[in-house]
């Protein structure tokens, strides 16, 4: 029993942290209509940043400024770069999604020469503690990752449902021309979404690289990918259903690693392959994900 | 046409307007009309003639379809408009209702009123609450459906949403195409009364139609575009006489209007 509630909880920090990346995947989706290949190589950047300055400015002064420097540079990024190719081409969002791929690449080539074969540590303030909780032990870092992946999801619904700028971000998505024609500024919005999935991706990474895990690595930002299926089996444009599918994703990681023994036969390694075999199982039954935009119109 | 405008709101002038798609299509060569504060202007014409491309040119959404302005300006007041965004229509107090009334369909009612007035404006939250109340009068309709996707409305009450929607940024003029597309007689008639309401309030209307019964009933002065170019202009009820717009516009047939000759 107490293997199962381990294996919960495991799945839900997980699914937390996999949300964190989903979700900032999905928002710049909704804006741009980019699929940021480059997504993974920010996280790296905002774990490398944390890794480097927390000697400095301790834990938490080197994340807030790991989420902000990460969620500028995605901004830049956008107005920058992005935003100057394809002009207002019907297919400029796929052009510019094929330019996420060489700056994914830049990107992770020069972190990658920074942090070399080394594990660095963030410093974070959870180290290996674990907790009791009734007849589970869990680690200190799963239980922060669920929090604040809470808070920091929770904080950015919030921005979708409250704000004048979450209002123009969904005005957006659903007719960008009438948008503008309301005198929303598209190209700001837009920025705007990157910067928030910079920002969240710099949080995940530190979660991502917690205890169990050894530390930072040059390949850290591979770890994102998991966070795609998550993402696509939600319906890509849905927050709520990269939530979704990144929970899914996340349980369904944590209780094939931890039933591995029983599931010898589908081979070693199998928790590595079950998002993409989860995926696939999904969108076989729904294949617009699970919280595609029902066609909710009356003509 | 007042010298001085009573309110204050200045009027919109195109002049010897030129635009082209795609650098290579021609839309509009050299049109100039002017809708003078507090007036109803109609611009009327077939499909294809190039109406909605005048509104892009005044709103500023040409961009939006690889379409540019080559020669001519486009002025309200002396704020000029021509080659600028939409932001900048916005801000000058000129907002447009787009063709097929284009609702946010998945937001609320409510969302798409509040998305109403997302462009820059010099409004205080009062002056918002009261844009607000004001739609809501004139829409009871939308008042009783606030919490409904906007995409379960039916076609005339997404009309009036999307009129609503442009009326929550409080436009000095407003420009409206086609609002009687695929509507019912009824229904076109209430969009009828609700454009003479909305211009007694105050606002300017620059009204884009096909059906020219409509248009010319409440317009003052009217326009006929074909194929890119100005064809009539003048006072509207003298146009809704003339024969060639009744034969074009009005659904009148050629033995009709011998008919009438001959009474």
């Amino acid at each position: 029993m107490s293997g199962f509630l381990d294996n919960l909880l495991n799945g839900l920090a997980l699914g937390a942290v996999y949300a964190l990346i989903a979700l900032g995947f999905v928002t710049i989706f909704k804006a741009s209509g980019v699929l940021n290949f480059a997504h993974g190589s920010l996280l790296l950047l905002g774990g490398y940043l944390v890794a480097v300055l927390h000697d400095d400015l301790g834990f938490a002064g080197a994340l807030a400024l790991a989420v902000l420097a990460t969620g500028a540079v995605a901004g830049l990024l956008d107005r920058l770069v992005l935003q100057r190719v394809g002009g207002h081409d019907p297919h400029a969002a796929h052009v510019q999604t094929i330019v996420t791929i060489g700056i994914d690449i830049v990107l992770v080539t020069d972190l990658a020469r920074r942090v070399g074969g080394d594990l660095l540590p963030l410093g974070d303030p959870w180290g290996d503690a674990v907790s009791d909780l009734g007849p589970v032990t869990v680690a200190d870092s799963r239980l922060a990752a669920i929090l604040v992946s809470a808070a920091a999801i929770g904080g950015a619904f919030a921005l979708f449902r409250f704000t004048a700028w979450g209002l123009s971000l969904r005005a957006a998505a659903e007719d960008a021309e009438a948008a503008a024609l309301m005198g929303v500024r598209l190209t700001r919005v837009r920025t705007a979404a990157w910067c928030l999935a910079g920002g969240l991706a710099a949080l995940a990474a530190v979660f991502l690289v917690a205890f169990p895990a050894p530390g930072l690595e040059r390949t850290t930002g591979q770890i994102a990918l998991k966070a795609f299926p998550a993402a696509i089996l939600g319906g890509m444009a849905s927050p709520v259903g990269a939530l979704v599918g990144s929970l899914l994703i996340g349980l369904t990681e944590a209780f094939v690693a931890g039933y591995q023994s029983d599931l010898h036969v589908l081979g070693e390694g199998f928790g590595d392959v079950a998002p993409y075999a989860v995926m696939v199982l999904v969108l076989l039954v729904r294949p617009a994900g699970l919280f595609a935009a029902r066609g909710a119109a009356r003509v | 046409m007042p010298a001085v405008p009573p309110d204050g709101a200045p009027a919109l002038h195109v002049e010897s307007l030129d635009v082209t798609y795609g650098r290579a299509l021609s839309a509009l060569r050299s049109v100039s009309l002017s809708v003078p504060s507090g007036a109803v202007v109609a611009l009327l014409g077939a499909n294809g003639a190039g109406k909605t491309t005048l509104l892009r040119a005044v709103s500023g959404t040409l961009r939006l379809h690889r379409g540019a302005i080559t020669a001519g300006s486009v002025r309200y007041g002396d704020t000029v408009l021509d080659g600028r965004d939409p932001v900048a229509a916005v801000r000058a107090g000129v907002v447009q209702v787009p063709e097929g009334r284009r609702v946010f369909a998945g937001l609320t009612v409510d969302e798409n009123l509040r998305a109403g007035a997302l462009g820059p404006h010099r409004r205080t939250p009062d002056r918002a609450h009261e844009a607000r109340e004001r739609v809501l009068t004139l829409f009871p309709r939308l008042a009783e459906r606030t919490r409904q996707p906007a995409g379960l409305l039916s076609g005339g009450e997404q009309q009036m949403l999307a009129i609503g929607r442009a009326l929550m940024a409080a436009p000095r003029l407003l420009l409206l195409d086609e609002p009687s597309l695929g509507l019912a007689p009824m229904m076109v008639d209430r969009i009828a009364g609700v454009v003479r309401e909305i211009n007694a309030q105050g606002t300017a209307v620059l009204l884009v139609e096909q059906n020219a019964g409509m248009a010319l009933s409440l317009a003052e002065h009217a326009h006929v575009l074909e194929v890119g170019e100005l064809r009539l202009s003048g006072d509207a009820a003298e146009l809704a006489r003339t024969d060639a717009v009744r034969r074009l516009y009005l659904g009148e047939t050629a033995d009709d209007a011998d008919a009438r000759g001959a009474a």
